[in-house]
């Protein structure tokens, strides 16, 4: 947890398109449940690209921006070091192996979906994965709850209604509910405290 | 938009749903799951469920889900049309934004719009998993899995490895 300005490991040389394959390779292959934290161990520990807050602001990054966040990440740290090139490369290796791997899971759990088992392990996969989700968003609401007001809990359970329980369209409800969310944000920044 | 071809149906529906997720590709489950299941009726509540936890159960980033449906859709040139689409708009938008995202580092609407991102994400991931926890509860039993796995992963710092595993095992077993 050391925040001195200068890193005190120096940073691993700048790496080529095929360490940025491969290094983003290696993080996808072992990421059950959460990609994002075994990046971290990754980029900032293990190749050394960039230091800890350097990756702390990225993932700011990556979570402010549309797009799933790993992929976001790797955007940006792959064109920060080859360009273009290198957030391709970057990109391909974090999706290709792995989206090839879900596919044949995918038809291999297809093919014995007739053997009640397997059927029954899936089943029992589905309900661990939603209480995965579940834990995620309750975890992500702690600024919420840790500072308590009005405006917040209320978009969030303005959100949470309008999706899970009225199964309004996600645009619709972004749309509002952003508009509402942000012109709150800024009104309570702009009071003097 | 009863569109014949249901690589374009894929293409438009991921390409239109990439920009709302803000957050993670978890803030657009929801929304996926209404076209998927709902609207376009590619696939049944239990099968969605089914298909997120093969993708979250397989390594990788669990955005894989929707390379996942593409497949079930349209075979192997479906996975690639709905990866592409739900990623590619936000991958041009991250390398632009990205080299320029220092200069914004200390800007007040910055912090206005995290701000107000938050409570909004934090609603739609919990939607998220209240709906795939629906497709997945074929009993009590397994929405009680649900439930303690949600509990465990919030008290404890243990892999959610452990549970993906546990669910399989008891699943299998036909216990849940």
């Amino acid at each position: 947890m050391n925040k001195s300005p200068s890193p005190i490991e120096p940073l691993s040389p700048p790496p080529g398109l095929v360490q940025l394959f491969v290094g983003f390779l290696s993080v996808a292959v072992i990421a059950f449940g959460g990609v994002l934290p075994i990046a971290r161990r990754a980029l900032v520990e293990r190749y050394r690209w960039i230091t800890p807050d350097e990756f702390t602001e990225l993932i700011g990054l990556a979570q402010f921006l549309p797009g799933p966040n790993i992929i976001n990440l790797a955007i940006v740290v792959g064109g920060r070091f080859c360009g273009p090139a290198g957030s391709v490369v970057a990109f391909l290796g974090l999706v290709l192996v792995p989206g090839t791997g879900v596919v044949l899971a995918s038809i291999l759990f297809s093919h014995y979906a007739d053997v009640q088992a397997v059927s029954d392990m899936l089943a029992g996969l589905a309900a661990a994965a939603a209480g995965l989700v579940l834990a995620m968003g309750v975890r992500m609401a702690e600024p919420i709850y840790r500072r308590p007001r009005v405006h917040t809990i209320a978009i969030a359970a303005a959100a949470f209604i309008a999706i899970a329980v009225l199964g309004l369209s996600l645009p619709v409800v972004m749309l509002t509910l952003g508009v509402i969310s942000i012109a709150l944000s800024w009104w309570v920044e702009r009071r003097p405290r | 938009m009863n569109d014949s071809n249901p690589l374009v149906a894929l293409a438009l529906h991921f390409l239109a749903i990439s920009i709302f997720a803000v957050g993670g590709a978890n803030v657009v489950l929801p929304e996926i799951h209404r076209q998927v299941v709902d609207v376009a009726g590619w696939m049944s509540d239990v099968q969605f469920a089914q298909n997120y936890a093969i993708a979250q159960a397989a390594p990788g980033p669990n955005m894989l889900v929707v390379t996942l449906i593409g497949w079930h859709v349209a075979g192997v040139w479906g996975a690639i049309v709905a990866t592409l689409a739900m990623t590619g708009p936000t991958c041009v938008i991250a390398y632009v934004v990205g080299g320029i995202w220092h200069r914004f580092r200390a800007a007040r609407w910055r912090r206005v719009v995290q701000g107000a991102l938050v409570p909004l994400t934090v609603g739609l991931i919990i939607a998220s998993g209240l709906i795939l926890a629906e497709g997945a509860a074929r009993s009590y039993a397994t929405a009680a899995y649900t439930a303690v796995t949600m509990v465990v992963l919030l008290l404890t710092r243990i892999s959610p490895i452990w549970l993906m595993a546990g669910g399989a095992i008891l699943g299998a077993a036909g216990l849940i």
